[in-house]
């Protein structure tokens, strides 16, 4: 190393170093802190004492974790694909040529910044069974209320729905890779001929799909980690624990009941699978991604 | 062909929007209704008032059906409401007759008035409660009273009759105060005076009673008037909202202060310093974004516990001032962009690193930190988990555990005050949005960059 080279060094290290402190303070002591305390009995108010795997033995048994879990892999699969499918139909939608393009953008991006307490007051009035305005509407078509926030089977799809209020960080990421597509290459396969649908499906996906990819990774890591609507709306699990999300009951564990480490145990379950999820989408979506400039 | 599908394209559009805009304007119109109004079926978008028009007086009545095809002199039903006054100690004062009276006749009435006591401790009047009430008013000797101090407290005390005074409740809130007295009185009819009041208060002031008339429909009248008083009284209904909102502007100002000086520093050391090893240590920052919050979660705590932070702010704030990876990432793509040749001529000329930071790059990548700034207000603004773990004492709740709060106390009655309260936790973030349009297009469209 040079002396120029090491002089750089000490001034990169000295910039860096508020990143530095926070993240052994923040970031690396809590993580192996927490992997300790989830091989451990841990309730806060005494020593954690270690005792191997039995946190990760309980979960095997523990139905509520394994209720949990159903909760939250039903939310994911219909949210991430609603959610991302109706976005990118309103992108392609506002990508067209039309009047007011700005401030209907403006009207679907809105609802993303709403405080997420807020949405759930919300969307808790109007899914309400007596005044509220959805069923007030399924009235109209004489379908009675079907206890949407009180009926266990309906909970999850109330959740869903007053989730895809929010896709409007989502329209906004597709609608900006849209305006990137060369309207050459549109133009060029409307003279071979090809139809919108065609169109659409060898030239828009193949063009916008690091944005998909993008899109689906960070709708996974959103949808597991689900936690504010559903703790505000249903005030807790919810009927029959319906509501009860693996975050929810995660902090459930930690800080009602106390067991720490099991909570820990949990989060380094949820770790593991956000890593092994985000891994099988990069491998199987390696293959169909477009990079502009690899070929 | 084309003409239909730009048709189409319409409908499914506005249609859409539609969907998307009903549950903010929802919110909004049920925020300046009266309760029965936000509470009605079929729902009302517009909160309006039936006025009627009774000789000379115009008063706010209630009106439960309007018949259809209404002519001006069909006979339609209303309610009132009104209460009995008296005037006690010279103010008129709300009471109940405990016995149907006709007011014609020559029996006195017997009424009932709702009142409270106040003793002058030290300066200071506080609710007191005595064994013989209505003789202390006359007395001249001291006496002994029970007194509770603002915290709830009680303690005996002897006080002089010139430092006690009573007051008449004039709303039901002020008549379940602990400590409530009740008058009763005998009074000639004639002092009785029948007080008209506003149809939505009927709930509100004591004393209440409700009559039915039939009118003629011509002397209603249907005006839209939105209840603003339903913000100020949903802020009293929430209790502490002036702290909420103090904690939130100061947790606001702290994490945007703190995020911006960090993070814009360390994103200058991984991109306008050229030190062995820094591309690998800035993959490394990135992996680490993949780390769930709830894994650091139970560690975070306990630490927090052991430094003494937990029922304080300061765990909401302080790790900002140490950068988050994802603005570091932001910052250092825009630093990235800014030509190389500036910072090494400001070299040449013996300009140190800190100058060079602070006078060349920082206002280039003014952009992109206001971005960070208006991200991280907004993070701060919204956040929910972090308050609801660490925060214990309502005095130190934020605007969204406070509505949260609130909604749990008072969920499925008080629907018009908690859309009020929603709607100003809410509307700061829309108006911050229409302020700043465009930063928050770029900012989405950055966070997508790296795709």
């Amino acid at each position: 190393m040079t002396r120029g080279e090491r002089h750089n060094l000490y001034k990169g290290l000295a910039f860096i170093s508020p990143w530095i402190i926070g993240f052994a303070l923040f970031g690396l002591y809590p993580i192996f802190a927490s992997l300790y305390y989830s091989f451990c009995d841990y309730d806060v108010l005494n020593e954690p004492v270690f005792v191997g795997t039995l946190n990760y033995q309980d979960m095997v048994y523990d139905v509520v974790f394994w209720k949990s879990i159903y909760n939250t892999a039903y939310y994911a699969l219909f949210t991430i694909p609603l959610g991302m499918m109706l976005a990118l139909l309103i992108a392609v939608g506002l990508n067209q040529q039309i009047v007011a393009r700005s401030a209907l953008r403006t009207v679907y991006f809105l609802p993303s910044i709403v405080p997420l307490v807020g949405v759930a007051m919300i969307w808790l009035w109007i899914f309400n069974g007596e005044y509220g305005l959805i069923n007030y509407a399924l009235g109209w078509f004489g379908i009675p209320d079907p206890g949407w926030l009180t009926d266990e089977h309906w909970v999850k799809p109330t959740l869903v729905l007053s989730g895809v209020w929010q896709i409007g960080g989502t329209i906004v990421l597709f609608l900006a890779a849209l305006q990137d597509v060369p309207k050459a290459l549109y133009e060029s396969a409307q003279i071979d001929g090809a139809s919108a649908p065609v169109q659409f499906r060898h030239i828009t996906v193949p063009l916008i799909s690091p944005v998909i990819y993008f899109n689906l990774v960070m709708g996974i890591i959103g949808a597991l980690q689900e936690f504010v609507r559903p703790f505000v709306m249903l005030g807790g699990p919810g009927p029959n624990r319906s509501a009860l999300f693996y975050v929810i009951n995660l902090y459930q564990n930690a800080f009602q009941y106390l067991n720490m480490g099991y909570a820990c145990a949990m989060a380094w379950i949820l770790f593991i699978v956000i890593i092994l999820l985000t891994w099988g989408v990069t491998v199987i979506s390696r293959k169909h991604i477009y990079y502009g400039g690899e070929g | 062909m084309r003409a239909i599908n730009k048709i189409l394209l319409y409908i499914v559009l506005l249609g859409g929007a539609t969907i998307f805009v009903v549950p903010m304007l929802w919110m909004l119109s049920t925020a300046v209704k009266p309760i029965d109004q936000a509470m009605s079926s079929p729902p009302q978008w517009m909160p309006y008032e039936w006025i009627w028009q009774n000789n000379d007086e115009e008063l706010s009545v209630g009106v439960a059906e309007m018949p259809e095809d209404v002519q001006a002199d069909t006979p339609v039903q209303i309610d009132t409401a009104y209460q009995w006054r008296v005037v006690l100690d010279d103010e008129p004062v709300p009471v109940s007759i405990n016995e149907p009276i006709s007011t014609s006749s020559d029996t006195l009435a017997s009424i009932t008035a709702n009142y409270h006591l106040y003793a002058n401790i030290d300066g200071q009047w506080l609710l007191a409660k005595a064994e013989n009430p209505e003789s202390l008013l006359t007395s001249s000797e001291p006496v002994s009273i029970v007194v509770m101090d603002k915290e709830g407290y009680t303690f005996r005390k002897t006080v002089s009759p010139d430092d006690i005074k009573r007051t008449f409740d004039l709303t039901q809130d002020d008549v379940r105060i602990s400590f409530g007295e009740t008058l009763q009185l005998e009074v000639s009819p004639d002092k009785l005076n029948k007080h008209y009041v506003k149809w939505d208060d009927r709930q509100e002031l004591a004393h209440v009673l409700v009559e039915s008339h039939t009118v003629e429909a011509g002397t209603l009248t249907k005006s839209i008037s939105p209840r603003w008083q339903n913000f100020p009284k949903a802020i009293t209904a929430m209790g502490h909202f002036g702290d909420y909102l103090r904690n939130t502007l100061v947790l606001c100002v702290l994490t945007v202060i703190g995020t911006v000086i960090s993070s814009t520093l360390v994103a200058y050391g991984f991109s306008r310093i050229n030190w062995p090893g820094r591309d690998k240590v800035f993959v490394f920052v990135l992996a680490t974004m993949m780390i769930p919050g709830p894994v650091l979660m139970v560690p975070l705590f306990t630490m927090f516990k052991t430094f003494g932070w937990i029922g304080t702010l300061k765990p909401l704030w302080i790790p900002t001032f140490f950068a988050g990876a994802f603005n570091v990432f932001l910052l250092r793509q825009f630093f990235k962009t800014i030509p190389k040749d500036l910072s090494d001529s400001a070299r040449i000329d013996g300009c140190n690193e800190l100058r060079i930071f602070w006078q060349i790059v920082v206002p280039l990548a003014k952009p992109a930190i206001t971005v960070v700034a208006l991200f991280q207000f907004m993070a701060t603004w919204n956040d929910f988990l972090g308050p609801l773990i660490y925060l214990t004492d309502q005095n130190d709740f934020t605007l969204a555990l406070g509505l949260q709060f609130f909604q749990s106390q008072h969920g499925g009655t008080q629907w018009h005050y908690l859309m009020a309260a929603s709607a100003l936790v809410v509307l700061p973030i829309i108006v911050l949005f229409f302020l700043a349009q465009r930063t928050f297009i770029e900012g989405i469209s950055m966070t997508g960059l790296k795709g």
